[in-house]
């Protein structure tokens, strides 16, 4: 702690902030420099009205040069705020810019203390420590990594789709991979979207086909990403391709082979209509696929199951393109940043069986009611209810499983402009009496409030309840044959039964059921609620804390359309920050293992929360990957033969500034 | 499996007929139960409403009764009694939940010698007999499948909410799995769980007996015969004022009301006196629907 | 001061009677008059029950059998009662009719128990005296106690006897006919139940003057 110390001799810069008025009005910045005049190893101890200003900076820059000055040491505001332009200036003074030190005398003491006498004694005490301290610093280099210019994009929703011609048309070589047949998402399945009651179809299928043609995108569907290895700016991926049983190089999307399907009609609940609809086999997912390819389903095709179908559909095709030995095929790239664009699930309405969903027929979901309303759907844009009948009376439920403690504790945020939505398209199909039954209208978008004054004017009944249960119980002969909707009209002030023929439940948004897994494969976070994890909730809301690896759309939260093509812009602008600068520089604080006292143990690789450690099989020791660890410390805890030290917070280091800080204390 | 049985009040009064079906019923299906001695009264609904913390101590003596009488393992201790079943599923829930409820009671407890330690679960004679002894056992023993009867299964509120034990707080199926397994057939209707008013059928009658017509009409309505319950006061609420409710209201209600232990004695032909038969307002007609083993019972 | 209460009170059926005001009323209540610490004791004697965490959204309300019947729904009651509405709340019908089904319970999304709630008020309400004499809720309550209190267990029959006399002894003669069809058929009893050791009953439970908790 004396005499000489670690790495050549110490002369230590020592500058104390004025920071105006912030840190001098509390404490004494003066008696401060004095005190720390007096330290072994301080050659220079002075104070500064602004450090970080130019001057204060040409300051240090000088008396490194003149005073051969070997550690600085500057007490002023918080790291966070400061530590990279002090290191700047002390690397452009010639000295290795990890001899610094930042002492916080400001936020940690001149903001949150009153007593000048006790502050100041505290900055005095925190210099001494800080002084100690930079007696073991020692000079690191700054690592830099290259980093590739493609990009993998995964979920080909509007999300994705965005985000990958965003960068393709930058002349970035994109790869979007997608579970489903098709791109489009949930987007694809809507009718109208809010407030401008767009046809989502009309606005989405021009950039599904942009996406199908872009010279720069390599487009995937029916396929998963199976492993990602490596890190940022060097990803090492490999994604599945699920076999369609269809030469995609052949199929034009003519749908002869649907046709001649030897199922004369479809058995197999349809996806895309959400149940609502059935399918053969062989099929494609809407008529608008992009591509337009069809695919067969080994679950529920003869020729799968039993070997002896006749194979109408090969006899159909006349490009040959039905190839029923086609296997799944693996295939591996090497990208450099990675965007995650997977999407939502609606919740399930079967959780509240107070709604009566699945036991009483003419209850929907809301994203049922879009396929009906849809002209390519179902029924033809016509509403037909599952008995048959055309409703006459609609209830429109808000908040269901959201807002819940229950079930969703969130607000899903985009169900009551769905439902407004919801509400005007079935007055417009139906003349039907519609109910909406709110807690509160949440219209805080561009245009939103405006179209809640249309829904009003067009007379659809806004009840403020939330509704307790849908049943078939009739008091009344009037409300024979419905469905009965109890819920309390808080603002009337009398518990009121609704009799309708229909009853839409608008179902909120949650995380897909796997998640877990793919944040798992990915290596991020998911917040509580299951939802990918942001940086910053407020200045990064597209970053993850994983370096190279962004998100976008419903997958970080529950949000509407216009907000997710937002956020995918986003996401690509930060990847291609990322890729324009070329390579990124890593934060030298990263553990290191000396290998000579490493026993192979292995209890850091599973410790370890960025998978940065790996074992040496042959060597039989730990070892880790810089440009993943993040320097959280815990290897060097957990480390039984203390091997594991990490790069500017060494044992040494921090014992002497624990020492440093208590000299003063007297003995108990 | 050894169990404790706690009557309550009401068992010994209007829902006499509960605890005789039940009683017969236990033993022949070859059910061992034991009374608690000495059991007091469980507070139900009223005590509460006055002082809440002695109202816990007095359903708390019940349980630390048993423990002294079941003096090692887990106690079952079967509630027939719906509101029992609820004010002593509580006291033990918040006796776990709440450590100052847990001391507070015990000072009381202790004043009298007594103390509980946690060891006492409450179960219902539904729970008990469909999961414990089990559906598949109770069809074989029974000689009167009744084939044809239709049954509204009414659970009424206090043994499936708050505390949800062995079944949905407002959709169960206990009760109408049992009465598949009788071989009778269980009406489908929304009303399962709606409260009868409890005490105010007899305190203000302008809102209880309203509710027993709303439950009443609809089980006749869906073409039920019978409606089975499982809480002295609901069958009461629903048996005991039909004709007042016609009268009034201009109805036409006709329904027997039982116990579901009744039904299940009927089922296993033990004689009616035993089932307390008798003490029903309107018997059931089960003649014509009863017939000796032969007609396979549907399974449930 | 009494909040308007729900429209639409329907007198009896099937003639549809509503009652007309016949004067101009005035109705506020001014800050000064709400006691601003109700809620929080309320909530404290119920467990913590977070009523600010009510958003109001009626589920309670939407799913109460007795809703129709209530003066002020289970909504307005927490609205009432975290802003300090203690007259109101403590006089109303609504503590009295909650049947404690727990419906409310269950569903609320905040997960309160508003049934604790509801028995807390009923506590408060006649710990304060605050229930018309003769209304037979409360009285069944307390004689419900009393009888308890002294024997450890409930006779059916004289406590409705008892419950007849205090509010409306006529009522007795109304129900002597289905009393008889009861006693006729072994549901009624004359003797009275009661426990053994009574002593630790009264050891257990502390006696509070004239049925009145203290």
């Amino acid at each position: 702690m004396h005499g000489n110390g670690h790495n050549g001799p110490i002369r230590i810069g020592f500058y104390v902030c004025h920071c105006g008025h912030n840190i001098a009005s509390i404490v004494d910045v003066k008696a401060v420099a004095d005190y720390v005049k007096t330290l072994p190893g301080v050659t220079l101890s002075c104070e500064y009205k602004y450090m970080c200003s130019d001057p204060g900076q040409e300051l240090i820059q000088k008396d490194i040069k003149e005073l051969s000055l070997t550690r600085i040491i500057v007490a002023s505001c918080s790291p966070l705020l400061h530590e990279h332009t002090f290191r700047v200036a002390v690397e452009k003074g010639g000295l290795n810019p990890y001899y610094f030190q930042m002492v916080n005398i400001r936020e940690n003491v001149s903001w949150v203390h009153t007593d000048k006498k006790a502050a100041t004694e505290k900055a005095q005490d925190l210099a001494r420590a800080a002084v100690q301290r930079v007696f073991y610093h020692k000079a690191l280099e700054t690592k830099h990594v290259k980093i590739h210019p493609d990009v993998l994009v995964v979920g080909g929703g509007i999300a994705g789709i965005h985000a990958a011609l965003t960068l393709a048309n930058s002349g970035k070589k994109v790869y979007l991979v997608e579970r489903d047949p098709t791109i489009g998402g949930h987007m694809a399945m809507f009718d109208k979207t809010f407030p401008t009651l767009d046809c989502a179809a009309c606005i989405l299928t021009p950039k599904m086909s942009q996406v199908k043609n872009h010279p720069n995108i390599t487009l995937w569907t029916y396929s998963e990403v199976a492993n990602v290895d490596g890190y940022v700016g060097n990803y090492k991926i490999t994604v599945r391709r699920k076999p369609r049983y269809i030469n995609e190089d052949l199929c034009v999307g003519c749908m002869d082979c649907i046709e001649k399907c030897v199922y004369k009609e479809g058995k197999t609940p349809d996806e895309f209509n959400v149940g609502l609809s059935k399918r053969k086999p062989v099929y494609i997912p809407f008529p608008q696929a992009t591509p337009q390819i069809v695919l067969i389903d080994p679950e529920t095709c003869i020729e799968f199951k039993s070997g002896r179908c006749k194979k109408t559909c090969v006899e159909a095709c006349d490009r040959k393109a039905i190839d029923f030995n086609q296997k799944e095929e693996i295939k591996e790239m090497d990208v450099g940043t990675i965007i995650l664009a997977t999407g939502y699930q609606t919740f399930d309405a079967k959780r509240i069986p107070f709604y009566g969903y699945g036991k009483y027929p003419n209850v929907y979901t809301s994203l049922e009611v879009e396929r009906l309303v849809n002209a390519s759907g179902p029924t033809g844009g016509e509403l037909i209810l599952r008995d048959g009948r055309h409703p006459k009376t609609v209830g429109i439920i808000h908040c269901v499983g959201s807002r819940d403690k229950n079930t969703n504790r969130w607000c899903s945020r985009t169900c009551c402009m769905y439902s407004l939505k919801l509400a005007h398209l079935l007055k417009e199909h139906t003349e039907a009496e519609v109910y909406n039954f709110y807690i509160d209208i949440r219209a805080a978008g561009k245009a939103y409030e405006e179209f809640y004054d249309k829904l009003l004017d067009e007379n659809v009944h806004f009840i403020r309840g939330r509704v307790a249960e849908v049943s078939d119980w009739a008091v009344r002969p009037s409300e024979e044959g419905k469905l009965i909707i109890r819920a309390e009209d808080t603002m009337i002030g009398i518990v009121r039964r609704i009799p309708v023929d229909m009853v839409v439940l608008a179902v909120g948004m949650e995380p897909q059921s796997d998640s877990q897994d793919v944040r798992r494969m990915f290596n991020i976070s998911c917040s509580t609620e299951g939802f990918f994890l942001e940086r910053h909730p407020k200045l990064a809301p597209v970053d993850t804390f994983t370096d190279g690896i962004f998100i976008a759309g419903a997958c970080q939260g529950p949000k509407d359309i216009p907000d997710s093509v937002a956020q995918a812009g986003a996401a690509a602008a930060q990847a291609l920050t990322l890729i324009d600068t070329g390579e990124i520089e890593l934060e030298p604080n990263t553990a290191f293992v000396v290998q000579e006292v490493c026993s192979g143990c292995r209890t850091c690789l599973t410790i370890c929360p960025y998978n940065a450690i790996s074992r040496d099989e042959v060597k039989q020791k730990a070892y880790i990957n810089e440009a993943l660890c993040k320097g959280c410390g815990t290897c060097v805890a957990a480390c039984p033969s203390g091997s594991i030290k990490q790069n500017l917070f060494e044992d040494e280091m921090i014992f002497s500034e624990i020492n440093g800080l208590l000299e003063n204390t007297p003995a108990v | 499996m050894k169990y404790l049985s706690y009557p309550g009040c009401s068992l010994r009064s209007t829902g006499r007929a509960y605890e005789e079906s039940l009683v017969a019923v236990f033993q022949a299906l070859e059910i061992q139960y034991e009374e608690l001695k000495d059991w007091n009264c469980c507070g139900a609904t009223s005590y509460v409403s006055i002082d809440e913390m002695d109202a816990f101590a007095l359903a708390a003596r019940n349980l630390a009764l048993a423990e002294t009488q079941s003096p090692e393992g887990t106690i079952n201790l079967i509630a027939p009694c719906s509101a029992c079943y609820l004010v002593l599923s509580k006291t033990e829930r918040y006796l776990e939940d709440y450590p100052d409820v847990s001391a507070n009671v015990n000072a009381k407890l202790d004043k009298a010698g007594l103390h509980y330690n946690g060891r006492v679960e409450i179960r219902h004679p539904l729970d008990v007999l469909v999961n414990d002894y089990g559906l598949e056992n109770i069809t074989k023993r029974i000689t009167y499948p009744l084939k044809g009867l239709k049954v509204a299964c009414y659970y009424g509120c206090q043994v499936v909410r708050p505390f949800a034990k062995f079944d949905h707080s407002h959709y169960p199926v206990t009760m109408d799995k049992l009465v598949r397994a009788l071989g009778a057939e269980s009406v489908d209707w929304p009303l399962k769980t709606r409260c009868c008013g409890g005490s105010l059928t007899g305190t203000t009658q302008e809102a209880g007996l309203r509710l027993n017509r709303l439950l009443l009409k609809e089980a006749q309505k869906r073409g039920a015969d019978i409606i089975l319950t499982c809480c002295p006061l609901c069958q009461h609420n629903l048996e005991c004022y039909q004709e007042r409710i016609n009268r009034i209201y201009k109805e036409e209600i006709d329904l027997p009301v039982a116990y579901f232990t009744q039904l299940i004695g009927v089922a296993l032909g033990l004689p009616e006196k035993e089932l307390g038969m008798q003490r029903l307002f309107k018997k059931p007609s089960l003649e014509h629907i009863t017939h000796p083993k032969g007609e396979i019972a549907n399974a449930w | 001061m009494q909040l308007p209460t729900q429209p639409s009170i329907r007198q009896d059926e099937p003639s549809q009677k509503i009652e007309k005001m016949k004067r101009v009323v005035r109705r506020i209540k001014f800050e000064s008059e709400l006691d601003l610490e109700f809620g929080e004791r309320v909530a404290e004697k119920a467990y913590g029950q977070k009523l600010l965490s009510c958003i109001q959204c009626g589920t309670c309300s939407a799913t109460c059998p007795l809703a129709h019947y209530m003066d002020y729904t289970p909504r307005k009651i927490i609205a009432m009662t975290r802003e300090g509405f203690k007259e109101e709340v403590l006089n109303s019908l609504t503590i009295w009719l909650c049947a404690s089904c727990y419906s409310c319970y269950v569903q609320c999304p905040r997960q309160i128990h508003i049934t604790d709630v509801m028995y807390a008020l009923k506590r408060e309400a006649i710990r304060m005296g605050f229930h018309p004499k003769r209304l037979p809720i409360p009285i069944l309550a307390q004689e419900f106690y009393k009888r308890v209190l002294k024997d450890g267990r409930n006779t059916e029959s004289w406590l409705l006897v008892s419950l007849y006399l205090r509010t409306n002894p006529f009522k007795m003669f109304k129900e002597a006919l289905l009393g008889l069809k009861l006693f006729l058929r072994g549901r009624l009893t004359i003797g009275k139940e009661h426990v053994h050791r009574r002593d630790q009953i009264h050891a257990i439970l502390e006696h509070k003057k004239g049925g009145q908790p203290s």
